[in-house]
């Protein structure tokens, strides 16, 4: 394409490699003023590495950058800022116990001829940007006390603080609800029409429908060109994302649900800090489905897992698996009911990084006598049942019992993961966060081995911060709310919105 | 040169090069402070391997940090820094030298009795550092520390009070000879012994001028069983999975304060035994009063890390350090030169075997710099095969290549 005025960033055959790995080989980028432009791929396609090298922080080994119509060569972070880019990190930057504005004006703070930190100058500028953008943020709130979307909105200002007319958002969505989503696409419209231009970094298809107007898809460091968002549909793009046909819709048969298997009665924990964060939850799940929990992160979920799971103490009630109370013992006692939990943070529950596949894929199972008699370990022993799972499971790289966890990608640790818990045969399974981080394929093989656990007679309790999840894959579907269950219906009998209002702490159920 | 770089990426790699650059470091203060250092060198492997009785001397100085060494590499593959070690020797050397001032039966029971009366004070002690970790938190650094100076004012009550101190001396009385573990105590004394070694001139200097003991094979076997316990027992992988990760293993059913304080048990132990075997098989077998720290704990850290924490390397490397530590005495008495240089010396070592990862980033430079000599070269050999380009060219391309390498790797 040719290099014009009309584009705000044009990024022509772009190569990046890292070592023996080409990251990014001839990708081309144009995007035009004032429009959202989507960079849609799997994990590890390269669009992050695209981005980062557009605002500074790689360097192109081949290739050039047009800002405007004009070309450019970007050192640095600076330099990118000079030129008018802004770019939100998927994980905040934002110091906790400091205000919006303080926030805002970290690194480039207002100061007076002596030195001297001029905060009313700055709270002043502040405010003119937030009346100008029209954001509903308070700048003497403490980031702490505002809601996530909020923080978001503070990082956009911070941006726009600095003056950019182009900014980069890198997964903007993953930590929203479906009405802050929606605030946010309305929030980006909004920058649009007052000059600016957005490109978001995302694998989520829906969020590109409702926001983008074109979208340039990554696969493997392959460009593989530019779409018109309104010409397109969500199954055409994840093809082109994939590079085969992926199934979006969950198959499954309907639960044939049998007796309860997992109770949870008046729930009550208390976090760290003292703050009781399940107030008398009430859930149950039976053999034979699904039960899916909504929420939004920090409304109790992470607390009812560890309470579950011994992590933690329950302050009342009471959790019985099979009808043996297991709460306040320990994680191995807990375990020995027959109940496992694929953890939300692998790198830190579910794997020690530094041991071998084939010592983590034992890592709650080593103390048996299929492993080894006595006090010892039969690494023979370990390392075909481990040959077994990564045939079965599909783990790469094949042959890879003896390699260092920590040299799997996200996905296939995930994998692995859910192998060994699977390879227990529990029954009761609880998945959390399962699928964050994954890339569509990947997601696909999460949600068959749910259901086929499902569908083995596991009692699955799955608890997700992605709403489309729990719809897609739940049999029925709880609503979670400042911990407690505000809401339970059965799968196809409730919508987005009326799910998306409750997670909010709206509407009477 | 592959060979040169397959042999870098081998963690053995970064001990050998860090001894290498230790000795040239002192090399470059014995010149400085006008010493010939290939004369400082010789007199150093002369004093360390000169004679068969040095050489048991450096194997007798080696026993208690090579014990020492394991425990901290034991406890450091399970995430913990056992900087306690000193306290934990000093209280192991207490028992033992108490139950064997006050207990006397037959060397069979008597030997073992001691001996596991300071295998038994150690792992206390570190029981004690690991339950402070386990149930409250308390950084096992700090208590290790402050145990280090109870165990040795409590050494020097022991050494001090009526019922211990030999009279008009500065240590405790010994303890009863059952519980000696040198090789033949008596026999070698004895005319028969006399005789029988007249005709072994080495084996007589060893014997008789050495306090040659079990206690260098003892640690030996100490240090394998300690690796074997690690890699290949249910207990190891609980305590390794603890070390690399708590939460994981916590989250699948392992129970971590346990592993801590089973962890600093064995330690712990560990570094008893190095005080037990002390007791039994050197003089003045007691306990002493002590000015300061002895060393053989904090000599056990450098040991350690020189080994890169395996248990089994602790075996060359407490006696790398050994020697340096004995054939440095001769350093000083032949040359003139301080014995310092070899502290320095081993100061070096430790400083840079704590860098690890310099000799594999070493090997991928040397890699990189060949791959692409060998792209140039190629590229060469095919320009000229087509005459597109005169080889003059090729040969200009390849060295701005390979300054361009340089520079990047820079």
């Amino acid at each position: 394409m040719d290099v014009s005025p009309e584009y705000a960033v044009q990024m022509h055959d772009i190569t990046k490699v890292f070592g023996s790995f080409t990251a990014l080989d001839a990708v081309n980028l144009d995007v035009k003023k004032q429009t959202v432009h989507a960079i849609l791929g799997e994990n590890g396609a390269g669009k992050s590495t695209l981005m980062n090298i557009l605002y500074g922080l790689y360097h192109a080994d081949e290739g050039d950058i047009y800002l405007n119509g004009e070309k450019v060569s970007i050192g640095g972070p600076n330099d990118a800022i000079s030129y008018g880019i802004g770019m939100v990190h998927q994980h905040f930057m934002l110091v906790e116990n400091f205000t919006v504005t303080e926030n805002i004006i970290l690194g480039d703070e207002v100061c007076s001829a002596a030195g001297v930190l001029d905060m009313k100058k700055a709270r002043e500028d502040v405010l003119r940007i937030v009346e100008e953008f029209g954001f509903e943020v308070d700048p003497d709130a403490k980031i702490e006390d505002i809601t996530v979307g909020m923080q978001q909105r503070v990082e956009i200002l911070k941006a726009l603080y600095r003056g950019a007319d182009i900014l980069i958002l890198d997964e903007p969505s993953a930590v929203l609800t479906p009405q802050e989503i929606e605030k946010l696409v309305e929030i980006m419209h909004d920058l649009v029409s007052k000059g600016k231009t957005i490109i978001i970094i995302t694998h989520k298809l829906k969020e590109i429908m409702s926001s983008a107007d074109e979208c340039s898809i990554i696969r493997r460091g392959q460009y593989m060109g530019t779409v018109d968002v309104s010409q397109t549909s969500e199954a055409e793009l994840a093809s082109k994302m994939v590079g085969r046909n992926v199934n979006l819709t969950v198959e499954k048969t309907r639960a044939e649900p049998e007796g309860v298997m997992l109770e949870i009665k008046d729930l009550t924990v208390t976090d760290e800090r003292g703050i009781e964060q399940v107030k008398g939850l009430n859930l149950e799940v039976r053999s034979g489905e699904i039960v899916g929990i909504a929420g939004i992160d920090g409304n109790g979920q992470k607390e009812l897992v560890d309470a579950i799971m011994s992590l933690c103490k329950a302050d009342a009630g009471t959790i019985k698996v099979g009808g043996q109370e297991i709460q306040n013992t320990s994680p191995r006692n807990v375990l020995d009911h027959s109940l496992v939990t694929i953890p939300s943070d692998r790198q830190k529950w579910g794997l020690v990084l530094p041991f071998s596949v084939a010592e983590n894929s034992v890592l709650e199972r080593h103390g048996e006598e299929l492993f080894g008699p006595g006090i010892m370990l039969d690494y023979d022993k370990i390392r075909s049942h481990t040959s077994k799972l990564i045939k079965r499971y599909d783990i790469r790289p094949s042959g890879c019992e003896d390699e260092r966890m920590s040299g799997l990608s996200g996905g296939n640790q995930q994998k692995a993961i859910i192998a060994r818990q699977v390879s227990y045969v529990p029954d009761v399974l609880i998945a959390f966060q399962p699928t964050r981080g994954l890339d569509v394929g990947a997601i696909e093989f999460v949600h068959k081995t749910l259901i086929a656990q499902r569908d083995r007679g596991a009692a699955i309790l799955l608890i997700s911060f992605e709403l489309d999840e729990v719809m897609d894959v739940s049999d029925t579907i709880a609503v979670i709310y400042h911990g407690q269950i505000v809401g339970s219906f059965e799968q196809g009998s409730v919508t987005e919105d009326e799910l998306g209002l409750l997670m909010a702490g709206g509407g009477a159920a | 040169m592959k060979a040169v770089t397959s042999f870098l990426r081998k963690p053995i790699a970064s001990a050998i090069v860090a001894i290498a650059i230790g000795f040239a470091v002192a090399a470059v203060v014995l010149a400085a402070a006008g010493y010939d250092p290939a004369a400082s060198f010789a007199a150093l492997f002369s004093g360390a391997l000169g004679k068969p009785k040095y050489i048991a001397n450096v194997f007798i100085k080696a026993t208690p940090i090579l014990l020492t060494g394991v425990a901290v590499a034991f406890a450091f593959q399970t995430g913990l820094f056992n900087i306690g070690a000193e306290g934990q020797y000093i209280l192991g050397t207490i028992l033992s030298s108490i139950v064997g001032i006050m207990v006397d039966l037959p060397p069979i029971i008597e030997i073992p009795l001691v001996v596991l009366s300071g295998v038994l004070g150690g792992a206390l002690l570190g029981a004690f550092i690991g339950f402070l970790k386990a149930k409250f938190g308390i950084h096992e650094v700090i208590t290790s520390i402050m145990t280090n100076w109870i165990m040795l004012y409590l050494c020097n009550f022991v050494v001090g009070s009526n019922t211990f101190h030999k009279p008009n001396s500065t240590s405790a009385l010994p303890i009863n000879p059952s519980a000696y573990t040198m090789i033949l105590p008596n026999w070698k004394k004895s005319p028969e012994g006399m005789a029988a070694l007249d005709n072994i001139p080495w084996l007589k200097e060893v014997l008789l001028k050495t306090d040659l003991n079990m206690g260098f094979i003892v640690a030996a076997i100490v240090a394998v069983l300690a690796g074997i316990l690690l890699a290949r027992t249910k207990l190891g992988f609980k305590l390794r999975a603890v070390g690399h990760n708590k939460d994981a293993a916590h989250f699948s059913g392992i129970n971590v304060d346990r592993s801590i304080i089973t962890c600093m048990l064995i330690s712990g132990a560990i570094c008893g035994l190095a005080g037990a075997l002390n007791i039994t098989g050197i003089s003045p077998h007691t306990i002493t009063l002590l000015a300061a720290q002895e060393g053989y704990g904090f000599n056990g850290l450098s040991v350690a890390f020189i080994a890169g924490c395996s248990t089994v390397g602790c075996i060359p490397s407490s006696l790398l350090f050994a020697g340096l530590l004995y054939g440095g005495m001769t350093v000083q008495q032949v040359m003139g030169a301080p014995s310092d240089i070899i502290n320095i010396m081993i100061g070096t070592i430790v400083f840079f075997t704590a860098l690890p990862g310099i000799t594999p980033i070493l090997a991928n430079w040397i890699d990189k710099r060949r791959a692409s000599k060998a792209d140039a070269l190629l590229a060469a050999e095919a320009a000229s095969a087509t005459g597109d380009t005169p080889r003059e060219q090729a040969a200009e391309d390849l060295v701005t290549d390979a300054s361009n390498n340089v520079e990047q790797e820079a």
